[in-house]
């Protein structure tokens, strides 16, 4: 039950630290590996919000989404928009920008204390409490996180399947010259999957992060944990992103039960290769099978 | 019509054409004018260690791993088209071999440093093995994962000294040593690679990065031809890391550091992609600099990352091209 109830809550963890990056990468094609330094910016921006300027919560998180959404228009803008279509020059600039971002952070004293002595950087949770589910205590922020993961995969289905930009950002992935040639203009849209993405994870951050505390490891790992949905998931496929985060979340639960906790991240390594060896385009992906990969 | 237009052109200088064949050979400028980068670079790196004090020469020994591993990543994805990004990984599992022969076995360095670079190679390629049918941005994370993967593991197992690593290994009897050992292997590595990609194997290693399904075609296993390409930049890898473990006695999970995965990309695109000599040059700038900034904590990282997308998205040639286009063109604005 422990393992049931704990598993769905990081699944929709998983799926909502993805679905940011699937819209970028998946659905627009444009590696943004600077996903996990701007949710940790953002968990940073709106604690030091809060905390520093004396801000109210909500207006606090509304603003660090902003700020979010601006620089992802920015990284694209600057930095990226020079280097497409080369796939490695976008992956390695993407990286630099996000080393640039979490280190320069890392320097601030993020890495949980401010000079060993100040406080930590935590988020507070909207509603405090816990309510038992069938024995097992789970507190409100976890029934948040999973109300507001599925909400969010269901309005970005029908953003992506049903309206105008949705729609050509999922052009622009399937083929660029073409969706050109029907009046896409494709900087902008890939600009604006950026952007939008930028503030999902910063969505996600400000969400998740009150069960922990923001620290500069986070964004690696949480890099990765996007890295590896999208990729097990198979590209542009919504179902599949959330399939792979539940096969993730659930095969590392079990493992962290069954062995203890240093497990988790082997079994994540492992499982992201075993699926890569024996089904090359994910899950569910059918998108331009052949090309990618041999 | 009052604007008139200038455009740049590049033509040949006419010594580039008259040493491209046998005929080079005919006079000393010729001959000069072809080895004259050469030595320039061979000298240029075997006297730099004299005029440095100790502190320097030792970052010119890490320099010289730099330089290892971005030869490696430079062969790798402009010669194969595998985009690795954990080079971390080769260090580590060169490091640990040698480290472990030493401590258990005794072994001295002249003989652990050989045998962990041929045994860290085989088994680096072994567990790249499965990824190598994976192209493009696929391999670059999955190998990006390798070095944390294997942090991972060594923490959960809490083997090969656990966290904390190996002190006490043996140290190369003198600086000298240490230095010319090391920028002798960099030399050779260059050199050797250099006439490598100009051989069969690199025509072929070229065919499989710009069309693989055409190379399928002809023939060719091109999944042997990577696991070849990738046991020889993996070879290089590993005699850094082999050498990093003897260089300060100690082995310990910092092996497999980021540092050791994208200060090589760094100096790569720095120092020009697909030069081979460029990602050297980048690696002894780069190095030093990173060096000096050790003070600031983190600030290293991002300087050699602001360094990495400046060069990346205003100069993508890089260093190297620019120069060799110097060397061999001259330019002249002609009016049109």
């Amino acid at each position: 039950m422990d393992i049931l109830i704990y598993g769905t809550v990081n699944s929709v963890i998983f799926s909502l630290i993805a679905v940011g990056f699937t819209l970028v990468y998946g659905v627009a094609r444009v590696p943004n590996f600077a996903h996990g330094s701007i949710y940790v910016l953002v968990g940073f921006l709106t604690w030091s919000f809060v905390n520093d300027l004396k801000m109210n919560y909500a207006l606090a998180i509304v603003l660090s989404l902003l700020i979010a959404s601006i620089l992802g228009l920015l990284i694209y803008r600057l930095v990226l928009i020079r280097l497409r279509g080369m796939a490695t020059s976008e992956i390695i600039a993407s990286f630099a920008v996000s080393l640039i971002i979490l280190e320069g952070l890392r320097m601030q004293g993020i890495a949980g204390f401010k000079g060993f002595i100040g406080p930590f950087y935590t988020l507070r949770p909207f509603v405090d409490g816990k309510i038992s589910i069938a024995g097992i205590f789970v507190d409100y922020q976890r029934l948040i996180i999973i109300g507001t993961g599925l909400v969010l995969v269901i309005l970005l289905w029908l953003f992506t399947h049903h309206t105008k930009i949705g729609l050509s950002l999922r052009a622009i992935a399937q083929d660029e010259r073409a969706a050109m040639m029907l009046g896409v203009n494709s900087d902008r849209t890939a600009m604006l999957s950026l952007s939008l993405g930028s503030a999902l994870a910063g969505l996600a951050a400000v969400i998740i992060l009150p069960l922990g505390n923001v620290r500069a490891e986070e964004g690696y790992r949480v890099l990765i944990y996007a890295l590896a949905v999208c990729i097990i998931g198979g590209l542009g496929s919504w179902g599949g992103a959330v399939l792979a985060s539940f096969v993730l979340a659930f095969a590392m639960k079990i493992s962290t039960s069954l062995f203890g906790a240093l497990w988790e991240s082997v079994v994540l390594v492992g499982t992201i290769i075993l699926i890569l060896l024996f089904r090359p385009s994910g899950l569910l992906g059918k998108q331009k099978e052949l090309e990618e990969r041999v | 019509m009052g604007t008139k237009a200038r455009r740049k052109k590049r033509l040949d200088r006419s010594i580039k054409v008259r040493t491209e064949g046998l005929y080079a050979l005919t006079s000393w400028v010729e001959m000069g004018y072809l080895f004259m980068p050469r030595a320039l670079l061979v000298l240029g790196l075997l006297l730099l260690p004299l005029a440095l004090d100790m502190y320097w020469q030792r970052v010119l020994c890490s320099a010289g791993i730099y330089a290892l591993l971005a030869i490696g990543f430079d062969f790798l994805a402009e010669y194969v088209g595998l985009v690795c990004l954990g080079g971390a990984f080769f260090i580590g599992a060169g490091g640990y071999i040698a480290g472990l022969l030493n401590e258990y076995l005794h072994w001295p360095p002249l003989i652990t440093i050989p045998v962990a670079t041929v045994l860290g190679a085989g088994i680096s390629t072994f567990v790249l093995l499965p990824c190598l049918r994976l192209r493009g941005i696929y391999f670059a994370i999955v190998s990006f994962m390798f070095p944390l993967f294997a942090v991972f593991i060594i923490i959960a197992l809490n083997v090969f000294g656990g966290t904390e690593g190996i002190t006490a290994l043996d140290t190369f009897p003198s600086i000298w040593v240490e230095l010319y050992l090391i920028l002798g292997v960099v030399l050779i590595a260059l050199f050797a690679i250099r006439r490598l990609v100009n051989e069969d194997i690199g025509i072929i290693l070229r065919g499989v990065m710009d069309n693989d399904q055409a190379v399928r075609a002809s023939g060719i296993n091109i999944t042997a031809y990577k696991t070849r390409a990738v046991f020889i930049a993996a070879l290089l890898g590993c005699f850094g890391g082999a050498y990093l473990s003897h260089l300060y006695g100690w082995l310990g999970l910092s092996l497999f550091a980021m540092d050791f995965s994208i200060l090589p990309i760094a100096a790569c695109v720095m120092g020009g992609m697909g030069t081979l000599v460029g990602p050297v040059l980048g690696a002894f700038i780069l190095t030093p600099m990173s060096e000096a900034l050790r003070g600031f904590g983190q600030l290293h990282v991002v300087l050699y990352c602001l360094i990495l997308i400046g060069f990346m998205v205003y100069k993508p040639e890089g260093i190297m091209n620019v120069l060799q286009r110097k060397y061999h063109q001259f330019e002249v604005w002609e009016e049109v």
